[in-house]
């Protein structure tokens, strides 16, 4: 950063070195913090409300907050009432999940690779930080193992452009896979969905709603875009009419109406929060979408239609590619506030990771602890959150949209 | 023009080529889809009711509530469900409204703190909006109201400020102006004040458009109207308002503006949320206004403040207006999350009579109505003032 | 009404011998009219087109070339009138358009290659999905043609990464892997710089030499001069003049006609 030059200042006409950025602190605090008077004043403001607001936080971490809460707590805050036993399926579907990421980083590079060098460091880091937990050993070190596997995984595969096809394949299968898996099959115990919880309900949820609601939300683009008039109107009204209101009161919808409509079927809560979810959810993908769909110039579709692609090949091969690619860091967007979003899930009984943290705090064990848990909450959520916005960054400097 | 030999030909095609009999197939079968859907649907549905012993209409309405709501505009619990209702609504326009103003005024301060020169008050405003971003705003309320507001001290132990102002568990309670017999004078005051400052302001504006110069209008008119108001209340006998201060009367304080715990939960967690959201919005539209206007501002000789007032806002005004929109629509949206903590807005009433009345889905109807409207209401209004914006000054 | 020279012989003829279509034409246009909302764009184009012949079709700005051009592949529906090609009616049949866009290859002003492509791609993107050819056939033809337009070791490139004239015969390889008996130009060169002209120019007339039916709207002259078999003067949305080049350039019979081709050769 450079300081001002004063007028009346010349440069001098012989060629000289450029002043070097490495310039004194005194300087630097100079430049940055005090070259006005409202610019000193202000920092001065600054210093006291950063003192008063850090000493507070921080003699109330190391003195007064109990965090020992926490840790107590742990396995309920990550997988709710998940039963102990059968915890090593969720390894498994994160094992999966890296090695996915790692034969993605290897096989592609570029976007995938940074996606996994990013996750790969914040599941690292919590990695190490959970090695200190006083849990049980396999559940200590597994987040280490998944990086470690996600890093084996990579180098294996480096350069293998040919198994492209495969790898995609296995990103489409690794869903239900997981679904199956912590579900269970066969011989394995079900572990039903009421007793899922925690973060892993909380991402389940999230990653469910941006799944299943992409497909409908493509369709609705389209619909909303389409030169047949009655599927335009439906598609419009019920983009807009969703979104028009607040998740909250699909989330209530789906839980009450749904045993009204569907009487036949027992859908559980999980299933109709995940019903509504992604009902809430394909309104805005569309919305996403139809963006994309809009910055596809009209020479492309004369183009196809010019070469005999009909209609659905037409947006199959040469408009969805483009479109849906322009709208890759919108969706990122989305899924992150759909990731908070999901903690509404709270309001109508299910034990996300804030429904997890809400029963903590009531339970009387653990009382008058609110600040902590809902800060470790908060915690929680902001790493991942954070992350996400901070690939999404990345994407959209690798795409250049 | 002889036209026949096309329509004969035409008339040939089988139905399932024909480009124009397909488009209104295609329609004819996705309407057939939906209607067949909604029927099954509604028939369920009536056999559901049926089941539950309800009928659908909307006679319940006129029924007494028989429940009470802590705070809004007069109600009793012996009136209608309706009325009950309209309870809600008004509360959660309430909150939106000064949601919205608050939002608004924090997000503009932390939008422009995001791009000032001095290095700490930046990075501060930065690390403030990817916090309350990044956190849900349920969790955001839950805190502000678990964690924060009911954890105050008790009634006894007030928290005062400025000697009238007290904070407690039970909410916040502030000195509230109540107009006394002298008001009437005061606003003959105002009403003198105000046709004063029109006039000065007409000829100010005659006479800047005579002089084609740039200039602030009402640069005579606000002052005059502000000294005639202040000449005016000092001349007032006995003042035109008095503060009606809370005092502690037995375990309560009473009088004065009393706003409830939950009241302030949600709106400190919409305000510091959206907050977030609007000085980023803020921020990308102030960088939005090429550098190349700034330096020109700076080489006309304006200052930084200036440079902000005259160049900078005005221009970045039309790329926020809608971003911005969508922010207050979402805060009104989410004043719903009201529902965790109890505050009993449109939605947490209609809930409550959902589960007074079984009546879910003429209810849901009226809540998702009331959503919608506010919403049309809203963005309306935003098209209304980014339409004017724009064409001021393109 | 104004009909040129040829069509003065009044069109109930032609109109007798739709039906039997003589082997020697290929496209059929009689009394086409277009209207964009009140626009009346093509106002009664009637006119045949040979096997084998090379049309170049100008006129003013505006005055409706690209619109009728893009009727006869269906990018623009006329509502009166007929169009026949290759013997197919061009109504609301489905199959018949799909035939005809098979039998009608298209190059754009703007290229309008698909970004998200290799040249390649561009090139099989069609036999693959619309002829169903198999992968391997469809890439060897498309290599033949990508050589046979000059840019085989472009192949894997994106369009992005190669020149304006390299898309634009990229985009004749494309129109041609369809294997169209009849191709349709609008304004081809325009959109690029002029050292690059004449190398799409090129492969235009090497095309012309191999006796594909073209028809090519264009304002480069010399080209119209050197490789049309007849020149269409539209304007206005009817055809105002139509003749051999020579006939055209040296003794314009409509005064229109006269002004446009005074006010082109100037420049
Ligand atoms: N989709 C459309 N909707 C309305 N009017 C249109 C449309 N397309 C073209 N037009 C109008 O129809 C007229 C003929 O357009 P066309 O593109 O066929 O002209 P042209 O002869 O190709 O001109 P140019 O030499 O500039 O390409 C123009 O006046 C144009 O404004
Ligand atoms: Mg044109």
């Amino acid at each position: 950063m450079r300081g001002k030059r004063r007028v009346g200042e010349r440069t001098p006409d012989v060629t000289i070195k450029p002043p070097t950025d490495s310039k004194s602190m005194l300087q630097w605090l100079k430049a940055n913090l005090f070259n006005t008077w409202y610019n000193a004043l202000l920092t001065l403001l600054a210093v006291v409300f950063l003192y008063i607001v850090f000493k507070g936080i921080l003699s109330w971490a190391f003195t007064e907050a109990n965090w020992n809460v926490i840790p107590a707590n742990l396995q309920i805050f990550l997988v709710g009432a998940y039963p102990r036993e059968e915890i090593w399926r969720v390894w498994i579907v994160i094992y999966t999940l890296a090695l996915m990421l790692g034969l993605s980083a290897g096989i592609w590079g570029g976007l995938a690779l940074r996606l996994a060098i990013v996750i790969g460091s914040v599941g690292g880091g919590l990695g190490i930080i959970l090695a200190f937990f006083p849990i049980a050993l396999s559940n200590r070190f597994g987040l280490l193992g998944g990086v470690a596997f996600l890093v084996v995984a990579f180098f294996l595969i480096r350069g293998k452009i040919g198994l492209r096809p495969w790898v995609l394949g296995g990103w489409l299968l690794s869903f239900p896979w997981t679904m199956i898996w912590l579900h269970g099959f066969a011989g394995l115990p079900t572990v039903f969905t009421s007793s899922w919880g925690g973060l892993l309900l909380t991402l389940i949820l999230a990653a469910v709603g941006i799944v299943v609601s992409f497909p409908l939300g493509v369709l609705l683009a389209l619909g909303r875009r389409s030169t047949l008039p009655v599927i335009k109107w439906v598609s419009t009204a019920y983009i807009e009419t969703v979104r028009g209101v607040p998740l909250v009161t699909i989330l209530f919808m789906a839980q009450i109406m749904v045993p009204i409509f569907l009487p036949d079927f027992r859908i559980d809560k999980i299933l109709r929060a995940m019903l509504g979810i992604t009902l809430f959810s394909a309104a805005y993908m569309a919305e996403n979408v139809r963006g994309g769909l809009q910055s596809i110039p009209t020479g492309q579709y004369e183009a196809a239609h010019a070469v005999g692609l009909n209609y659905p090949l037409t947006m199959l091969l040469v408009v969805l590619p483009q479109a849906l690619r322009s709208v890759i860091p919108a969706i990122v967007g989305q899924f992150i506030s759909l990731f908070k979003d999901t903690s509404l899930v709270t309001v109508i009984g299910l034990l996300d990771l804030l429904g997890i943290a809400k029963t903590v705090i009531a339970n009387p064990d653990w009382l008058g602890l609110q600040a902590e848990v809902y800060l470790f909450a908060a915690i929680v959520y902001f790493v991942f959150s954070y992350s996400m916005s901070y690939i999404s960054l990345r994407i959209e400097d690798a795409l250049g949209v | 023009m002889e036209n026949n030999s096309t329509k004969s030909v035409s008339e040939k095609i089988p139905f399932w080529r024909d480009v124009r009999g397909l488009r209104v197939l295609f329609q004819v079968i996705f309407l057939v889809g939906v209607v067949l859907l909604s029927g099954i649907l509604y028939t369920n549905m009536l056999r559901g009711l049926r089941g539950l012993g309800l009928t659908l209409n909307l006679d319940f309405l006129n029924n007494e509530a028989g429940f009470g709501i802590a705070e809004g505009i007069a109600y009793e619990p012996s009136d209608t469900y309706l009325r009950a209702f309209w309870v809600g609504v008004v509360n959660t326009i309430r909150v939106s409204v000064i949601g919205i103003a608050c939002a608004t005024i924090l997000g503009l301060v932390i939008g422009i703190a995001r791009l000032s020169s001095n290095w700490l008050v930046r990075n501060l405003a930065a690390i403030y909006i990817e916090c309350f971003r990044n956190i849900p705003l349920l969790l955001q309320i839950l805190f502000w109201y678990t964690a924060v507001i009911l954890q105050l001290p008790s009634v006894r132990k007030s928290l005062t400020f400025f000697g009238h102002v007290f904070i407690n568990q039970r909410g916040v309670y502030l000195p509230s102006p109540q107009p006394t017999s002298g008001v009437k004078i005061w606003v003959a005051c105002l009403a003198v004040g105000f046709i004063l400052a029109l006039i000065l302001y007409l000829a100010r504006l005659r006479e800047l458009r005579q002089m084609e110069q740039p200039g602030f209008p009402a640069k005579w008119a606000l002052p005059t109207f502000l000294v005639v108001a202040l000449v005016g209340w000092f001349l007032t006998p006995g003042r035109p308002f008095t503060l009606e201060l809370p005092a502690l009367k037995g375990f309560n304080f009473a009088g004065g503006i009393y706003l409830s715990p939950e009241f302030c939960a949600l709106v400190i967690g919409l305000v510091m949320y959206t907050g977030a959201f609007i000085a980023e919005v803020v921020r990308s539209g102030i960088q939005s206004v090429a550098k190349g206007q700034q330096e020109a501002a700076k080489a006309i000789g304006l200052n930084e403040f200036q440079t902000l007032r005259l160049i900078v806002l005005p221009q970045a005004l039309r790329v926020i207006a809608p971003p911005l929109t969508s922010q207050y629509l979402n805060l009104t949206k989410n004043s719903s999350l009201a529902v965790a903590i109890g505050f009993p807005d449109l939605f947490n009433i209609g809930n409550t009579m959902m589960n007074q009345t079984g009546q879910s889905i003429p209810i849901f109807g009226m809540i998702m109505i009331s959503y919608l409207i506010i919403s049309l209401a809203t963005s309306a209004y935003m098209n209304w003032y980014n339409r004017r914006i724009n064409r001021i000054g393109r | 009404m104004r009909l040129s020279r040829v069509h003065s012989e009044g069109s109930d003829e032609i109109v007798a011998d739709l039906e039997n279509t003589p082997d020697d034409s290929i496209i059929i246009c009689e009394e086409v009219h277009k209207w964009f909302d009140d626009f009346h764009v093509l106002r009664g184009i009637t006119t045949t087109f040979e096997r084998g012949e090379k049309v170049v079709i100008c006129g003013p700005s505006g005055s409706g070339k690209s619109t009728f051009i893009r009727t006869i592949n269906r990018l623009e529906t006329h509502q009166q009138g007929r169009i026949i090609v290759d013997g197919i009616e061009l109504s609301d049949d489905l199959r018949n358009i799909e035939r005809i866009r098979q039998e009608v290859g298209m190059v754009f002003q703007q290229f309008n290659l698909f970004p998200h492509l290799t040249v390649l791609q561009n090139v099989t993107l069609s036999p693959i999905w619309v002829k169903k050819m198999a992968k391997s056939d469809a890439e060897s033809e498309a290599l033949a043609l990508l050589e046979r337009v000059g840019i085989e070791e472009h192949a894997h490139k994106f369009p992005a990464q190669i020149s304006g004239g390299q898309q634009q015969r990229v985009a004749i390889a494309r129109a041609l892997a369809m294997q169209p008996k009849i191709m349709l130009f609008d304004e081809p060169t325009s959109a690029l710089d002029p050292e690059m002209i004449n190398e799409v120019l090129d492969v235009m007339r090497e095309l012309a030499a191999s006796g594909m039916t073209m028809l090519v709207v264009t304002h480069e002259m010399g080209f119209a001069r050197e490789v049309a078999d007849r020149i269409i003067f539209i304007d206005e949305g009817a055809i105002v003049e139509e003749a051999a080049p020579a006939i055209f350039f040296d003794n314009p019979q409509n005064e229109r006609t006269q002004l446009f081709i005074s006010q082109t050769l100037q420049h």
